[in-house]
């Protein structure tokens, strides 16, 4: 082993754990972790990078060898439901979202894409290589980097979904093993996928994205977020108190902190209930926090996990809380979708976009991509909010190609307050080839969710400064207005049922109609082309040579 | 066709079906029905079998253990029922939420184009409450439906009260994979009809209702319920939905083998099945049975409100509880398990039920008779139309036949179809205004005015005819209005065998024999013989004058079930079945 020569500086590496857990208006109990790698390296002047401490190898060379400038990829089981949950800390939609921005160097982006989604799909174990061009899109304006750069030529972004895709233990493990610490210490102890998939919702998501180091900006790095969110169902029937421990969520409790973490934390909200009536945390901890979350001031217990004493005499943590659930709560941006209409031939897309807030109006931007076998006419789109007709004020529309590439709407409308805006679009169902249909054809065909991005007002003035110590839940998209903060909404994915033939019909059919077409049309064309007449037969030596005579003699022919 | 291309047999072949038209056409006639007779012998159907491999395998337990609870439920909500005077909207949306479900309400109101004697409504408002169950980890892309309606009086509290016991206890399960809604709808079909046409945000009957808040994605299979007592001794399955429309024959199969399972009395048109089929008794409770379906089919109103889902490719049938003097009875505990596990077994379904038949007729539960053995039935009755068109064909075939004579008969008869079809509706204020009838009544006789006004245009109408008198006229016209009844008949026959079958098994023989000095039936008695013989089939034989009430009523629900849920059959009737008789009338009032 040489000595590293301490007059080259260091290559500075950070991780930090966190877990917010909230209890929902609903009586559900939301946990989300983040973890967080920052690598201090530089990609982008190509240089080679082999030494890798806290980062993980594989993703990083992914970054190096397709040039990737961002990545965002996500894997998700169930819907979050914002009617009864208000707002994610991170949103993403049904299935897996992968979305991609490329650095300019970048020359065959569409080859890069396709050998990336490939090399994603070994490494998270997830069909991720089904992704090709009938489901991949170039959003213009829906989603912009969110790290830094100002790349902003939507030619280098890609962005598809595969709504059914399912998320299982086999995409958790890979997950976890992107952690420095795996899951031996620290948070993701809690991690087990036994309790994980018993719940209502699951998302685990990977991001990486360049992000500066300091307020200046002088050097960059690079930042790994893990996140995974889960929302568990604790319904007990009737009004009494609800009770929630980690152990009971997790089967674990926490003992240690991961040791290479800067920091551990978990925060619990305890915002709607600051005089603890109606909450009960044990063990108590008097250290609080408040942090901007979503357009609102939200107050936290902290528990620090790299202090000893927050593990007590036992040497280990097992929170516990004891909570009311109370009504629904109306979140101020919503959205829905489905299909009207009925039989095989055509139907009609509904997105409903409800804007709850009382008094101001704000622009969304609607990204809908729909697979090329319902085919759109967009000549029936509609926009309408409060019975009265709404022009979008841009509207970047990319019609399909049959089995090559997919309709891309994409639309910014102004959502009046305290309203519902509708957009309809008519489609025709495509009778697709008979090699083209899935193993279940019945099963319908899925359209992936859409995404409504969105400066929401904000009821607080938001904290603009990005570089202060903030909670990693309340730092992910970056904010640069202090009245407004972005909010990005996913509807529900549609399945569509096409005209399905009967497959276990043409054998039958290819039958019957040869054995017809064979027997039937010869002698049905003879029939009605030819005209018939009995043509008499040639008669025997004998009987001319009577005629002859007769003939002579005068009289009839026999 | 080697046959045909010989000129001597042909001709041969050809002067035997004119010598003989008549007596082919009198057998082809019997060994039509007898065809169709046969089908209800047992030896001659199939068993029924399970098609989906889904559903099949894997058998589910079944642990619903609250059905007195349930009960107790049902009477809380027979309770508020009485208290609110109609739906208890606010108790059950309360009742809902407490059991875990997202409860959403849809009102929904309606002006009937006159009002429903059989039912006495007129202005009809109401609300359906729903509440999803929200499968876990899914993505709200598909459901499956139970509703139970709100029926006014007594009746149907016992449904609610399992619905809401099956929701409390499904909400604890973690097995779900679909959104299950539970939907109570008031005023049955009406309220059904405005929550599915909310639901897929279409509109076909000019029904007001408000937009609903909420979905679970695209409908796989539902279930509707009807009890009215605690215990019942039997369920009864319903099948016959809109327009003869029928759910997969695999519903009826799970129904079937869970009744099995759980040894509960399962029986379909209110008949159990028999197992003596080889004697008469039991052929006969067969036929019974079998021509039960054929006439509710036939009628293509819905039977239950599970007859509204059909239209939009949802597999559905409604399980009615019977409490009848038989000792054996079942509890509701019971019901519900089996509820449950029909759900469960609908729960794993991977793609919509399509693996069975769409179209068939049961003789009983456990037989079915598939479209390619009740086919033939019509096919031979369809051939004598044809038989008399290739007679009337050569007969016509020496001087050209003028077929443009026929256009005047034809586009008069339409003419009186459409008459038919709208004056009714519309003239219903004038006839209450001069004569000494309700609303309803008025509909039904202005029907009957101008459908025996029709039948009296002949005489005036052949005047104007270029062929008057001649022999070749009436054959020629003859011979349009029977291959248009063939074509008619035939594309009824493959929507809704039920209808073209009896429309055939009355109207054929008539119109193959009609000339100008036979006498002949109509489309109106064939519909009065359909109201005795069903009558006669439920074993409630009707006075004479009971079944021309009963006619009466049945004439203006089929106007009714065409304006509020979209039914077919009267505008069949109407527009086409109606003017194609009216040729044959033509007919006999040639000279």
């Amino acid at each position: 082993m040489m000595p590293v020569p301490s007059s080259v500086p260091q290559p500075k590496d950070d991780f930090q754990e966190e877990l917010v857990i909230r209890p929902l208006h609903s009586g559900d109990i939301y946990a989300s972790f983040q973890f967080r790698t920052l690598w201090e390296t530089d990609f982008m002047r190509g240089n080679k990078v082999s030494h890798y401490r806290l980062f993980p190898k594989s993703l990083g060379q992914v970054i190096s060898k397709f040039s990737v400038r961002e990545l965002h990829i996500s894997f998700t089981q169930g819907y979050w439901r914002t009617m009864q949950w208000g707002q994610p800390f991170l949103p993403s939609p049904p299935g897996a979202e992968l979305w991609v921005w490329f650095q300019d160097s970048v020359t065959d982006v569409d080859g890069t894409w396709k050998e990336l989604t490939n090399v994603l799909s070994g490494i998270f174990c997830a069909s991720l290589n089904f992704i090709d061009s009938t489901n991949t899109v170039q959003p213009s304006a829906s989603f912009k980097p969110l790290g830094i750069g100002n790349v902003t030529d939507h030619r280098f972004l890609r962005y598809a979904t595969l709504p059914r895709e399912i998320v299982c233990t086999e995409n958790l493990t890979p997950w976890k093993k992107l952690l420095p610490c795996g899951s031996k210490a620290g948070l993701a102890v809690l991690l087990k996928s036994e309790k994980l998939f018993h719940s209502s919702f699951h998302s685990q998501a990977v991001h990486i994205r360049p992000v500066c180091q300091d307020w200046q900006c002088k050097t960059t790095s690079w930042e790994l977020r893990q996140t995974l969110n889960v929302v568990f169902d604790l319904h007990t029937p009737g009004q009494g108190k609800l009770e929630w421990s980690l152990f009971k969520m997790f089967s674990r409790t926490l003992t240690e902190a991961c040791p290479l973490a800067s920091s551990s934390k978990i925060y619990i909200d305890i915002t709607d209930d600051p005089q603890g009536e109606q909450f009960e945390v044990s063990p108590a901890t008097h250290l609080l926090s408040q942090a901007m979350v979503l357009g609102d001031r939200r107050t936290f217990s902290v528990y620090d996990l790299t202090q000893q004493i927050t593990f007590g005499t036992v040497r280990s943590l097992n929170l516990l809380i004891r909570w009311k659930s109370r009504d629904m709560l109306r979140p101020l941006l919503h959205a829905e979708r489905y299909v009207a209409g009925y039989g095989l031939q055509t139907g009609e897309i509904h997105t409903l976009m409800y804007n709850n807030h009382p008094y101001r109006s704000f622009p969304v931007l609607l990204l809908d991509s729909v697979p090329w076998y319902l085919r759109l006419y967009i000549h029936t789109l509609t926009v309408t909010s409060k019975g009265k007709d709404n022009k979008p004020s841009y509207i970047h529309y990319q019609p399909s190609k049959d089995r090559v590439r997919p309709h891309l709407l994409e639309m910014l409308v102004q959502l009046p307050p305290n309203s519902v805006t509708e957009v309809t679009v008519q489609f025709e169902r495509a009778l697709l080839k008979w090699t083209e249909y899935t193993p279940d054809p019945n099963h319908g065909f899925y359209v992936g969710s859409s995404v409504i991005s969105s400066l929401v007002p904000s009821i607080v003035a938001m904290d603009t400064n990005s570089t202060r110590e903030q909670p990693l839940f309340s730092s992910f998209f970056p904010c640069k207005e202090e009245s407004s903060y972005f909010m990005r909404v996913y509807t529900e994915p549609l399945l569509v049922n096409l005209p399905t033939p009967d497959f276990s019909m043409p054998y039958n059919v290819i039958c019957l109609t040869c054995t017809v077409v064979a027997v039937g049309y010869g002698s049905l064309y003879n029939l009605l082309t030819r005209s018939f007449q009995i043509e008499e037969p040639s008669p025997g030596l004998a009987k001319r040579i009577a005629n002859i005579i007769r003939k002579m003699r005068g009289v009839p022919p026999l | 066709m080697g046959l045909l291309s010989d000129p001597n047999r042909r001709r041969a072949l050809i002067s035997l079906l004119t010598r003989l038209n008549a007596p082919i056409c009198v057998v082809c006639y019997m060994a039509g029905v007898a065809w169709f007779m046969g089908l209800a012998f047992e030896p001659f159907t199939l068993r029924t079998y399970m098609s989906e491999n889904a559903m099949g395998s894997t058998m589910v337990e079944e642990r619903f253990p609250a059905g007195e609870r349930a009960l107790g439920t049902g009477r809380e909500f027979s309770a508020h029922k009485k208290k609110a005077g109609g739906m208890p909207v606010d108790w059950l949306v309360k009742t809902m939420q407490s059991r875990g479900l997202e409860v959403f309400t849809q009102r929904f109101s309606r002006r009937l184009p006159f009002p429903d004697e059989d039912k006495e409504r007129y202005m009809v408002k109401g609300t359906n409450v729903y509440g999803i169950l929200r499968a876990p980890r899914a993505p709200r892309t598909e459901a499956l439906v139970l509703s139970a309606p709100c029926s006014p009086g007594d009746d149907n509290n016992q449904a609610v009260g399992v619905l809401l016991g099956l929701a409390q206890y499904f909400r604890n399960q973690v097995f779900w994979a679909k959104d299950i809604i539970f939907l109570v709808n008031e005023h049955d079909l009406i309220g059904m009809q405005a929550w599915l046409e909310g639901y897929h945000h279409t509109n076909t009957t000019g029904m007001d209702w408000s937009p609903l808040q909420g979905r679970g994605g695209s409908i796989q299979a539902a279930l509707s319920l009807e009890l009215s007592s605690d215990v019942v001794t039997s369920l009864d399955l319903v099948l016959e939905g809109l327009n003869g429309q029928l759910p997969n024959l695999d519903l009826a199969n799970l129904f079937y083998a869970f009744c099995q399972k759980i040894g509960v009395l399962c029986t379909t048109q209110g008949k159990l099945q028999r197992n003596d089929w080889d004697s008469v008794s039991g052929y006969s409770h067969a036929v019974q049975t079998m021509m039960l379906m054929v006439m509710k089919q036939a009628s293509g109103r819905p039977w239950g409100d599970h007859g509204l889902f059909l239209r939009y490719h949802i597999e559905a049938a409604t399980i009615k509880g019977i409490n009848s003097f038989r000792q054996y009875k079942t509890d509701a505990t019971t019901i519900g398990r089996l509820l449950e596990g029909m759900y469960r077994k609908l729960n794993n379904l991977l793609e919509r039920l399509h693996q069975s038949y769409f179209f068939y007729l049961m003789p009983s539960l456990s037989h079915f008779v598939s479209i390619g053995y009740y086919m033939p039935a019509f096919g031979l009755l369809a051939l004598i139309l044809l038989l008399r068109a290739l007679d009337l064909w050569i007969q016509l075939a020496t001087p050209p036949p003028g077929v443009l004579s026929v256009l005047t008969p034809l586009v008069i008869s339409h003419l009186t179809g459409v008459a038919l079809y709208t004056l009714p509706i519309h003239f219903q204020e004038i006839a209450v205004e001069h004569f000494p009838v309700s609303e309803t009544e008025a509909v039904v006789l202005t029907a009957i005015a101008v459908y025996t006004a029709g039948l009296a245009l002949p005489h005036n109408t052949h005047r104007l005819l270029t062929g008057r008198g001649t022999e070749n006229g009436w054959k020629v016209l003859k011979l349009v209005a029977v291959l248009y009844l063939a074509v008619l008949l035939g594309c009824t026959a493959l929507i809704n065998f039920s209808l073209g079958f009896i429309l055939a098994l009355t109207l054929v023989p008539v119109a193959a024999f009609v000339t100008p000095d036979l006498c002949s039936a109509t489309p109106a008695c064939t519909l009065l013989f359909s109201v005795f013989l069903f009558q006669e089939l439920q074993e409630m034989p009707v006075s004479f004058l009971d079944g021309w009430m009963l006619y009466l009523s049945v004439i203006s629900q089929g106007i009714l079930d065409h304006a509020l849920y979209g039914s077919l059959v009267y505008p069949l009737v109407a527009l086409l079945v109606y003017p194609c008789w009216l040729l044959f009338w033509n007919i006999l009032f040639w000279k």
